[in-house]
């Protein structure tokens, strides 16, 4: 595995009117690397990396994906650099059955230039059993389908385009224990396979079970980021609750 | 309750069953059943006028006007955008045809009218990409953009010709509105009939292997095979009325009027827009989830400004049969059509709140309002009654849109 970077992000500023949801960020990700993105609901987790999926352009900064420049102003260019993305809304049209929003945008097509919906159904099964067998009603409409079953859907666009990067937002928070399992075991598997993950979730046993490095946010800024082996959860707690550093946590405490 | 057993599972109706396996769409049949229902009604009550093949003749050439716009509107309402412009736009453009044909190109040459035809269809279409381009990259509420449009579109309709009418047109374009001579006659009526018939059937067929082969489940073969025989038989039956009704003091019969065969041209095309096709499959992701649309990386703007187009063009279409219809290109072309466009695709099951629409079901809307007005004309209510009772029925059929919608969540 090189050392290089397979994501940078230096300096990434954003603001909404007034609100700083991103001030001087910077990030970065290794091939085969889990990195965990913590913070209080708005510290700006989902901000940051809707910037790398090219949801919306960065006020400021920079983002390098192997070590290049990258221009990232749409989320077909963020999809050209293998860059895949569950959104925390899942960004699902309710319309439509769950293979017309896997490949939304990246539609098989048969030689006459048609959809070719078979082939997209016959894919999209073979995606979601990875997740969970017994979702097998795929053609019909999103709408009517569990709040675990949309976000099964979610998960299985991201994986079908054979991303090397994969921004997970809350990819977890609708699921039953065995698909939160499940997915689990799918993230170690692409992780094996080389994939760069950020992974947001509230849950720190999952991330710490998961993830290699943390990296904690408030208010728009880095609070620290941190080897995951290096750190208790009591210290990120800290960190996402009081901004403050295990360092500093531990020299308050240390003379008492 | 006769079973002692614990738990009974939910327990599914014969009916419900039936419509599951059949994929049956209810909403369709009961569009269907509407239809039938106000037609034997009127026929019962006009004394027999109305279920004669002189009445459905005229009735089907009164819908494809209608219809073809529809077809476009169906587009423009599942996007979550509305077009109140297309009346006047089929106006401009109708204009625009005669004129050219009559008073620009040479008349009653072959390439006249076709070329007038042309540069309606063209001027459509830049009608349609301005309003869209307001729409998509002005930020401009469809709405507001073609209320204008509505204003400006009339106004420029009156201007092409300072508001003189253009009339007579050239004998070949009038066949395009279903005149006297403006049908294909019997033989021709029969083959496509019988064409259109082979073709579901083999259409039918190749899906079902296609399905076969990715291993997919398909439909129980008897329904199949029963869905085809019904649509086999309402071909031949519209044929066979069509060609019950002949010509005035003559023996010939008239077959398929030429407005009819355009109305299912454009419904074969914008059903396969629709179901085939990437741009089709976008529309329809816009309306369901804009932002998920854009997430996914498609072109939101550049797809609006070409549902915008695809609508200016098919006023266009539809402004050929009118004008061919009433042989003159007048000002008042296409006056209040929004109205009855916009009803129909509603009436037809084109959900207001976006996402959901079917060109079919329009096209049947496109039926009951034209019979709707057909039925009362037969029975001398009058025009302002008319206009009472189309509109009480727009707003129970979005009445009941509404409550079928909360039902079914
Ligand atoms: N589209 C937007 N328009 C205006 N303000 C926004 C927008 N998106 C985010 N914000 C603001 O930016 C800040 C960061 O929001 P963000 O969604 O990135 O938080 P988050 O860390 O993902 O929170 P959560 O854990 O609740 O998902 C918040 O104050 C939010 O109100
Ligand atoms: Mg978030």
């Amino acid at each position: 595995m090189s050392d290089k970077p397979l994501v940078e992000m230096r300096n990434i500023y954003k603001r909404f009117g007034g609100v700083h949801a991103c001030e001087d960020v910077s990030i970065d990700l290794m091939a085969g690397e889990v990195v965990g993105l913590l913070g209080h609901n708005g510290a700006g987790k989902s901000t940051l990396m809707k910037m790398l999926s090219g949801a919306y352009p960065a006020d400021g900064g920079e983002i390098y994906v192997d070590g290049e420049r990258a221009h990232i102003a749409t989320p077909r260019d963020a999809q050209d650099l293998g860059i895949e993305t569950i959104y925390q809304t899942l960004a699902l049209a309710d319309n439509l059955d769950a293979p017309a929003n896997m490949f939304l945008g990246r539609e098989i097509m048969t030689p006459f230039g048609t959809l070719n919906d078979d082939a997209m159904e016959r894919d999209a099964r073979q995606v979601i059993a990875r997740l969970n067998p017994n979702f097998t009603n795929i053609t019909d409409p999103v709408r009517t389908m569990s709040g675990g079953q949309r976000q099964s859907v979610a998960i299985a666009r991201a994986i079908l385009f054979n991303a090397r990067i994969l921004i997970m937002d809350e990819p977890t928070a609708a699921l039953g224990p065995h698909e939160t399992a499940m997915v689990a075991d799918l993230i170690k598997q692409l992780k094996a396979e080389g994939i760069g993950i950020f992974l947001i979730s509230h849950d720190l046993h999952d991330v710490f079970d998961l993830s290699d490095r943390v990296c904690v946010m408030k208010n728009g800024g880095v609070v620290a980021t941190r080897r995951t082996s290096e750190v208790t959860q009591d210290d990120v707690l800290g960190m996402i609750i009081m901004g403050k550093l295990p360092e500093e946590n531990r020299g308050e405490t240390a003379p008492t | 309750m006769t079973t002692t057993s614990g738990v009974t599972p939910p327990r599914e109706s014969a009916a419900d069953r039936f419509f599951r396996t059949a994929e049956l769409d209810t909403r369709m049949l009961a569009m269907v059943i509407a239809v039938i229902v106000i037609w034997v009604v009127f026929d019962l009550m006009t004394g027999g006028i109305f279920l004669t093949a002189r009445n459905l003749f005229n009735l089907a050439v009164q819908t494809s006007v209608v219809g073809i716009m529809a077809t476009g509107m169906v587009l423009v309402i599942v996007a979550r955008h509305i077009d109140l412009s297309v009346g006047s736009v089929l106006g401009f453009t109708g204009m625009v045809i005669a004129f050219l044909q009559v008073e620009v190109f040479a008349i009653n040459t072959a390439w006249g009218w076709p070329l007038a035809i042309l540069a309606g269809v063209a001027v459509g279409a830049i009608v349609g990409a301005w309003q869209g381009a307001w729409v998509a990259y002005g930020g401009v509420p469809a709405f507001v953009v073609t209320l204008g449009g509505l204003l400006m579109f009339r106004g420029a309709t009156w201007l092409v010709t300072q508001g003189r009418t253009v009339a007579p047109l050239d004998p070949n374009y009038q066949l395009l509105g279903g005149g006297i001579d403006g049908s294909i006659g019997a033989t021709w009526s029969w083959i496509l009939g019988l064409l259109a018939i082979a073709l579901m059937v083999w259409w039918s067929l190749a899906a079902r292997r296609k399905r076969a082969r990715y291993g997919f489940t398909v439909k129980p073969i008897w329904i199949e095979v029963a869905l085809l025989i019904v649509l086999a038989a309402a071909i031949v039956g519209f044929v066979s009325v069509m060609n019950s009704y002949n010509k005035p003091r003559t023996e010939i019969p008239r077959g398929i009027p030429v407005p009819v065969l355009i109305l299912i041209a454009t419904v074969l095309v914008m059903t396969f827009v629709t179901r085939a096709t990437k741009f089709g499959r976008y529309v329809f992701a816009m309306g369901g989830n804009p932002e998920a649309a854009e997430l996914s990386g498609i072109n939101v703007k550049r797809t609006t400004v070409m549902i915008f187009v695809v609508m200016g063009i098919l006023a266009a279409v539809a402004a050929v049969v009118q004008t061919a219809r009433l042989n003159a290109g007048t000002n008042s072309l296409g006056n209040l059509a929004e109205l009855s466009v916009i009803a129909a695709a509603v009436i037809g099951g084109t959900s207001l709140a976006g996402g959901v629409g079917t060109i079919v079901g329009a096209i049947l809307g496109a039926v009951i309002m034209q019979s709707l007005d057909n039925g009362m004309v037969l029975m001398s209510v009058s025009s302002a009654m008319r206009q009472v009772i189309i509109g009480l029925v727009l707003i129970g059929a979005v009445g009941l849109d509404v409550y079928y919608n909360r039902r079914r969540r």
